[in-house]
């Protein structure tokens, strides 16, 4: 059982029918998915990643159950989704960012409650589970606080505690980081890893955020326009597009646009050259460098890297396939 | 035995978010209590509507004012109690738009049976009080001549009633799946199932008897058992055990209604996002 895989893809299709307002019959049709093959093992963590309306939710939905395919087809924990949705429904625990599975009006704990007793949880499982989650990501100061009172960071950490409470296998987590803050996104990660290391549990995640899937996932899946674009790591993703970081400069006094330094791109000026953006590709040169040409051009007081956006890389990746 | 279990275990739930409902709306207590008197009111409200019409026409298709409540008095009772249990299925596009249903696929009972608990509203107490209240003055006046086949008739139509709008209001929700702005065609056969129901449908023009004597068999809810207890003779040449069907006209209601609800489903498209 545990060696089938947690999820497995083949052919993979959901077409929509859009209805202009007034048509309750005339509707175009649109592929949000189209064709898509992929496999994910036991205890892997993927990152799926790609533009807005590339599919990935759509993907999810279907994985989950929620969505009829079109054509193609799905297992997940080795179940089909749409029939044995409700025995899936005890494997996998899924997090919309932008939708809640709390009651709004309920305080966070009795939420819990409900969700304990909806999967079918013993008193004891479901005491040490709470317990456990409740540590890890920090929820007790507001367990008694209705769910509408809550703060972003907090509702999202209780959002994903409501969706592991019953040990799934398989997590699949749509843009859970979407609105935190920095230090909200880093307990989150560090919540999941740990949750990874203890229970071995399977994660699918899609973001626009490049700090996730560094953090989080070995394994990149980027969907474009519906279809697979790529498959792999993550350090072999950046390295097929050259992705680039950048540096941002300020400095002392204006100065003229900074090109011309090696392996080095000049992307923009601000304030009067108070501040610049340079791109640079780490496998030719390195930060250090750079600055060190920039100082003998101007006098540099702060600094600061960029990580490589995911949609940069994203796009790179389409830029090449057309 | 595991299956006995995972009942258990799913009844526990219901329950379990069920009382949550109730407790969250004994919580505003004071707008709650208002509410009701809203609600009351209402029945009252329509009652007199059925009442000047009365006056109007002297004795509606062929009743007296006793007999229309009887009528009045059992399709309100009836309609309200589903429409406390069940009345809340109909605003499906809500749900879909706020992804509740998307969460009602990520958990391991049946969406149906999510939604039918998910939003009880209590205020709707109101109105199967108001609707009892009727039901119980116009059989004392009417003159019920009582025999244990009619009290029996009552108790097996009261329950069957409440399945035929049940069951309206699920296909209801079935439909709105496909429907764009299906919540005010669904509207229109749910209250006006309704509003028929609760006049004596020998007045109904032909099309109405047709939809809601067969289709959406409402005047099973109300006025065929009226006649029965009231020992008159079934227009439309039926026998006069046509009011024993209203448990047939129940699964019939409910077939439909699980069929729209299927047929909805295999065409739920998501909440987009
Ligand atoms: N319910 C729906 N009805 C019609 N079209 C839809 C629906 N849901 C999604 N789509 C379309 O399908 C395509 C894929 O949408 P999807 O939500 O899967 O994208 P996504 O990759 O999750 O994007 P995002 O990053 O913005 O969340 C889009 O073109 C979208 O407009
Ligand atoms: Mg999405």
């Amino acid at each position: 059982m545990s060696r089938t895989p947690v999820v497995q893809v083949s052919g993979l299709t959901r077409d929509f029918v859009v209805r202009p307002r007034g048509h309750r019959l005339r509707g175009r049709r649109v592929r949000a998915v189209h064709d898509l093959s992929f496999t994910v093992r036991p205890g892997e963590a993927v990152g799926y990643i790609g533009a807005n309306g590339a599919g990935k939710s759509t993907t999810i939905k279907m994985l989950a159950g929620i969505l009829v395919p079109t054509a193609g087809e799905v297992r997940t924990c080795g179940l089909r989704p749409v029939q044995d949705r409700r025995a899936l429904a005890r494997r996998i625990g899924v997090v919309f960012g932008q939708r809640s599975q709390l009651w709004w009006d309920l305080p966070v704990a009795e939420s819990f409650r409900i969700l304990a007793a909806i999967h079918h949880l013993d008193a004891a499982g479901e005491r040490a589970r709470t317990g456990e989650l409740v540590d890890r990501l920090e929820m007790g100061a507001y367990l008694d606080t209705p769910v509408r009172q809550l703060s972003l960071g907090q509702r999202m950490r209780a959002e994903v505690a409501a969706a592991l409470l019953h040990s799934p296998r398989l997590v699949i987590l749509d843009e859970p980081t979407i609105g935190l803050d920095v230090l909200s996104k880093q307990r989150l990660r560090e919540f999941l890893i740990e949750e990874r290391r203890e229970h071995g549990t399977s994660l699918m995640l899609t973001t626009h955020d490049m700090g996730d899937v560094e953090r989080l996932c070995p394994r990149v899946l980027v969907i474009d326009d519906g279809t697979l674009a790529y498959d792999g790591t993550l350090s072999g993703l950046s390295r097929t597009v050259g992705a680039r970081r950048v540096l941002v400069v300020d400095l002392e006094r204006p100065t003229e646009p900074l090109t011309g330094i090696p392996s080095t791109e000049h992307l923009s000026t601000q304030a009067q050259g108070l501040q610049q953006r340079l791109a640079f590709d780490p496998e030719r040169t390195t930060a250090a460098a750079v600055l060190a040409a920039v100082s003998q051009r101007s006098e540099v007081r702060d600094l600061a890297i960029e990580e490589p956006d995911i949609e940069d890389v994203v796009r790179r990746i389409y830029a090449a396939r057309r | 035995m595991a299956e006995a279990g995972t009942l258990r275990g799913d009844l526990t739930a219901y329950r379990a978010v069920l009382s949550s409902r109730v407790r969250a709306q004994r919580a505003y207590a004071a707008s709650f209590r208002l509410d009701l008197v809203g609600a009351a009111l209402i029945t009252v409200v329509e009652f007199a509507e059925v009442w000047v019409l009365f006056g109007q026409v002297d004795a509606i298709g062929g009743l007296t004012l006793a007999s229309v409540m009887l009528v009045f008095g059992l399709a309100e009772m009836t309609f309200s109690t589903a429409d406390l249990l069940v009345g809340h299925c109909d605003r499906m596009p809500t749900y879909v738009r706020a992804g509740t249903l998307d969460v009602f696929y990520l958990r391991p009972q049946p969406v149906l049976a999510q939604l039918m608990t998910s939003d009880i509203d209590l205020r709707r107490v109101a109105r199967v009080a108001g609707g009892m209240v009727i039901l119980v003055v116009g059989l004392v006046v009417s003159g019920v001549r009582w025999t244990p086949e009619k009290v029996a008739l009552l108790a097996v139509t009261i329950p069957a009633a409440v399945a035929i709008y049940a069951g309206l209001f699920i296909a209801a929700a079935g439909v709105q799946f496909f429907l764009i702005n299906g919540a005010e065609t669904t509207n229109a056969f749910v209250y006006g199932g309704r509003y028929a129901a609760s006049q004596p449908a020998s007045v109904w023009p032909r099309s109405l008897v047709l939809v809601f004597g067969l289709i959406f068999p409402v005047a099973f809810t109300g006025y065929l058992p009226a006649l029965a207890l009231l020992d008159l003779p079934v227009p439309f040449g039926l026998p006069g055990w046509t009011a024993w069907l209203t448990p047939v006209a129940a699964v019939w209601s409910w077939l439909v209604a699980l069929g729209c609800w299927r047929l909805g489903t295999r065409h739920y498209q998501g909440a987009g996002g």
